[in-house]
């Protein structure tokens, strides 16, 4: 009930440890680090793991051993150490482990910078590591809603033994917004981690494992994974739609972008220019069904991105050629002013800057 | 009266092993079964199968197992002991997962003194792959990425693992031992029984080292092969204890 004021990690931190999370594994690198300091301290007074591993590569594997041994586990990091775990969550989604892991972007490429940015996107949501598997992606836009996913996630990555991602920019991470930690998601009801290695002992022998050599049984063992994943495209799309009924025109971005498109909005309308945001919170699954609640009077969409355009295919996908698709972004470390986006809109209705 | 004098151990699945005619991975096996079996740790044991030859071993080994990415077993077997302390823990790993790709996960299990147990095996080669260099390939050595032998100038000395983790403060127990007689391998047992009861009494981080035969891609038959240990690896990496707690406190 009571709010309170937070740094983003410590928060994102805070919520783990509410959601249930029974161990971290993590590194330290910039944006991310007040999660496992945090982390440190409150995980050991709780009674429960934290191990600081001696590389990304090291902490996502400690991950799965975790998993597989039936605990929430937690791991965070920042775009390049993502990039090196890329490795095990390919391995976790192979060997259908949940677990939550929580990517506060940075510039890039290689080691970029330290300044926010959604330049991870396809990483995420196409799969960085090898092997046709998805991560299920959630992208909030503020403390309030990374709490809340945070506190859900371990619900869903249990619900279907899959990794989930908590993708915000370092900017979410490092700003002080007051948010209320104890609000409920709703319940799921979750089987028994029957699966888990923890000991022959506890109902039989169990064998945690993603190598499947027989070619026949790999293959049958993927369609297992597709079949999941098609659940998960049909139950776990979120999205918000502000101001898009009466819209001409709709900006789809999200996380800190969308907050930029929130108050060109505001300037926007003092011109009477109707435009609406189509913000995405889940990222994978993409929320297509959004794009079905579009006036059929649109006159065209701009995509808002910190990158210099990797959602744009989604949002071209699911638009299936209906409206004319633009594109604005900015990257780096570097945010746009909200006039920048206004900008961008009135270039769009001048016909320019077409995709 | 027909008596019992030996049965198989319950420490094995009925799985037959996919290893090579003549390769001590078997035995290896069976051992650390054996012990586990002994010991009664069959139903607490969570094992760590590795990336190479062993790749399959748990399909072999009679209790839970993970299967981990190439090199990561100890720190999949962290994560396993961290959240289930009252656990058995051990994983088997060949030269190339441990003592390659996987040194830093070794090392660093080996200095926070995780307490799980870890069963080396070097045969000096990669025998799944096909027969490249090892990081424990001898000198002089041919495998099919050393065709002229291994030399020192290209390829560094082999890298003598126990020696190193005996120097890591944390090391609870740490032994080299070869396969290549009967009376080696009863001494063998001893050292896996011993690793492992450390690890009930929660002393920490131990380690077997298995001087281990690969006759396919040495290019020997098994009793040749168990020669080649005998008169080349040993010399190279010296049997014997490198750290032990519990002589220390004595």
């Amino acid at each position: 009930m009571s709010k309170v004021l937070m740094k983003g990690n410590e928060a994102i931190a805070l919520a783990a440890i509410k959601g249930g999370c029974d161990a971290f594994f993590g590194y330290p690198i910039t944006p991310q680090n007040e999660v496992p300091e945090y982390l440190s301290k409150h995980m050991k007074l709780a009674g429960k793991v934290f191990v600081q591993a001696e590389s990304e590569v090291a902490a996502i594997n400690m991950v799965y051993g975790a998993a597989g041994a039936g605990a929430r586990v937690l791991t965070s990091s920042s775009s390049p150490g993502i990039a090196l775990k890329q490795e095990g969550i390919s391995y976790l989604a192979g060997a259908e482990l949940p677990c939550v892991i929580v990517n506060v972007m940075r510039g890039g490429p290689a080691l970029g910078g330290i300044q926010p940015s959604q330049a991870d996107y396809h990483q995420i949501t196409r799969g960085g590591g090898n092997g046709d598997y998805h991560v299920i992606a959630f992208a909030p836009e503020n403390l309030q809603e990374t709490v809340d996913v945070i506190k859900g996630a371990f619900d869903i990555a249990d619900c279907y033994r899959n990794p989930v991602m908590i993708a915000v920019d370092g900017l979410i991470g490092q700003m002080m917004e007051s948010v209320d930690l104890d609000r409920e998601n709703p319940k799921r009801a979750l089987a028994k981690k029957d699966w888990a290695t923890v000991g022959k002992e506890h109902g039989g022998r169990h064998v945690i494992n993603s190598m499947h050599l027989d070619p026949q049984k790999l293959e049958q063992h993927n369609l297992k994974l597709q079949a999941k994943y098609q659940k998960v495209i049909n139950n776990e799309q979120r999205y918000e739609l502000i101001n898009v009924k009466d819209a001409d025109y709709v900006i789809v971005a999200y996380g800190t972008m969308s907050r930029i498109c929130r108050s060109a909005l505001e300037i926007l309308a003092k011109d009477k220019i109707k435009v609406g945001i189509l913000r995405p919170i889940s990222i994978w699954p993409f929320p297509v069904k959004a794009f079905q609640e579009l006036p059929s009077s649109l006159k065209g969409i701009l995509v808002a991105e910190l990158s210099l355009g990797q959602m744009i295919d989604d949002v071209k996908i699911a638009n299936n050629g209906k409206y004319p698709v633009h594109f604005f972004g900015r990257v780096g470390g570097m945010l746009p002013e909200p006039e920048e986006i206004v900008q961008a809109v009135k270039k769009m209705m001048g016909g320019k800057n077409h995709e | 009266m027909n008596e019992i004098i030996y049965k198989k151990t319950t420490g094995l699945t009925d799985t037959p092993l996919s290893y090579c005619p003549g390769c001590t991975h078997g035995i290896i096996h069976k051992l650390v079964a054996e012990v586990m079996e002994e010991l009664g740790l069959l139903n607490k044991a969570i094992g760590v199968a590795s990336v190479g030859c062993s790749v399959m071993s748990y399909y072999f080994f009679n209790c839970d197992m993970q299967q981990a990415a190439h090199g990561r077993a100890c720190a999949v077997a962290t994560g396993i002991k961290r959240v289930h302390p009252d656990n058995i823990v051990f994983t088997y790993q060949g030269d190339g997962d441990l003592a390659s790709i996987g040194i830093a996960e070794t090392i660093h299990a080996a200095n926070r003194g995780e307490n799980i147990t870890v069963i080396f095996v070097n045969n000096a080669i990669y025998g799944m792959t096909g027969g490249q260099m090892a990081p424990t390939t001898l000198i002089g050595q041919k495998t099919t990425t050393s065709p002229f032998g291994r030399n020192e100038a290209d390829h560094g000395m082999p890298i003598r693992i126990s020696e190193m983790l005996a120097t890591i403060y944390k090391a609870a127990y740490i032994e080299r031992v070869a396969l290549t007689t009967p009376r080696a391998v009863k001494k063998a047992k001893e050292s896996v029984r011993k690793a492992f009861t450390y690890q009930m009494e929660k002393k920490g981080f131990t380690l077997i080292e298995f001087l281990s035969t690969c006759p396919v891609n040495w290019g020997m038959t098994p009793l040749q092969a168990m020669k080649w240990v005998d008169e080349n690896m040993a010399k190279y990496f010296p049997l014997g204890v490198f750290k032990d707690v519990g002589e220390q406190h004595e």
